[in-house]
């Protein structure tokens, strides 16, 4: 139960350091340069469209495939989440009636 | 509706805990998830433990116990791995004029707790203004320490339970909810058009490549390429 394989442990740091890699890069290396004008108007754009793409895969994509049916209702259970992230601004707010708007499609279905 | 008034900037590692809640939350129900598959996949506790510790990145562990569980070989799992992770270099970039100002290790260290969840709260408090490094690390790690508890705790109990407990409970939305709740304040900085034209095209891109393609690990980066691009153009 607690026994580590080398094997395991050296597959483990393989994928420890090619996920790390890009995560750390562009942060130490761009740090050190002057970015140009351009460049930083383009980056302030990537966090609103990987959040959009985020949650579009996880509200419309089922697997492979779009699905906004009944058999992956994640569309319909964020509708209230939006509602009330546009009314209140509360982050936990909206997480908190989220996970109640799941728990109660899945209950009801 | 009234313009956005930024939030005072949080400075100390508490504010950093108190900011990570949401994906605390998010991340205890999955990870416990994840603890449970891994145990089934035929990694022991402490292997599950510290794959969450040493990788830290939940898909692509995922994916990587399920190809251990196959018989794949290391070296396809490593591939598929920075593959999924990859997305991860855009993040960086774009934390890059809030966290310049500190000393290379400093962002080194920090580096290494960058997820998409971390990364959307990060970017939704900061605002592109300049982070301190103790809010960024008591994020991180608070973070963090949820995930590797969480996956403990499963690949230990999950047995009692099962991994299904989560779903009835509908805790494996908490993140996706929060993801909506993260995209409001990016909606509403400046250039309201732009960021909605984005945000549209991000939508739309994603999805396209991910039903497109059977291997959708490209559709993220697709999808914030064009449509940071398209921000650009609009603004």
């Amino acid at each position: 139960m607690m026994t580590v394989r080398p094997a395991i442990l050296l597959l483990f740091l393989g994928m420890a350091l090619v996920t790390y890699l890009p995560r750390m890069a562009p942060l130490v290396i761009l740090s050190r340069l002057e970015l140009p004008p351009w460049l930083l108007r383009w980056l302030s754009f990537v966090p609103v469209a990987v959040l959009s793409a985020l949650l579009a895969k996880e509200l419309l994509v089922n697997g492979t495939h779009l699905d906004v049916s009944l058999n992956h209702p994640h569309l319909w259970a964020a509708i209230p989440s939006f509602i009330v992230a546009a009314k209140t601004r509360s982050l936990m707010g909206t997480v908190l009636v989220g996970i109640a708007s799941m728990a109660l499609v899945r209950l009801v279905l | 509706m009234t313009r956005e008034v930024p939030s005072a900037l949080p400075a100390t590692m508490l504010d950093g805990l108190r900011a990570a809640a949401p994906v605390m939350l998010g991340y205890i129900p999955i990870g416990f998830a994840f603890g449970v598959l891994a145990r089934s996949a035929g990694l022991s506790v402490a292997e599950t433990g510290l794959m969450s510790l040493l990788v830290y990145a939940g898909s692509s562990q995922f994916i990587g116990a399920n190809l251990l569980a196959t018989g794949a070989a290391a070296p396809s799992i490593i591939v598929t791995t920075f593959l999924v992770n990859l997305r991860h270099l855009l993040m960086s970039t774009a934390l890059v004029p809030s966290l310049r100002q500190n000393a290379p290790w400093q962002n080194a260290l920090l580096a290494y707790g960058i997820t998409d969840e971390t990364f959307a709260v990060n970017t939704a408090v900061l605002q592109g203004r300049p982070a301190s490094p103790r809010f960024v690390a008591g994020l991180h790690i608070s973070s963090q320490a949820s995930w590797v508890v969480a996956s403990v705790v499963g690949a230990l109990a999950g047995h009692l339970v099962g991994d299904q407990a989560a779903w009835h409970f509908g805790l494996d939305f908490a993140l996706p909810a929060m993801f909506v709740g993260l995209l409001m304040p990016n909606l509403h900085g400046e250039n309201r058009k732009a960021r909605y034209g984005a945000a549209l095209a991000a939508a739309a891109v994603a999805v396209t490549v991910a039903v497109t393609f059977p291997d959708p690990n490209w559709s993220i980066i697709v999808a914030t390429l064009v449509a940071a691009t398209l921000g650009v153009l609009l603004s």
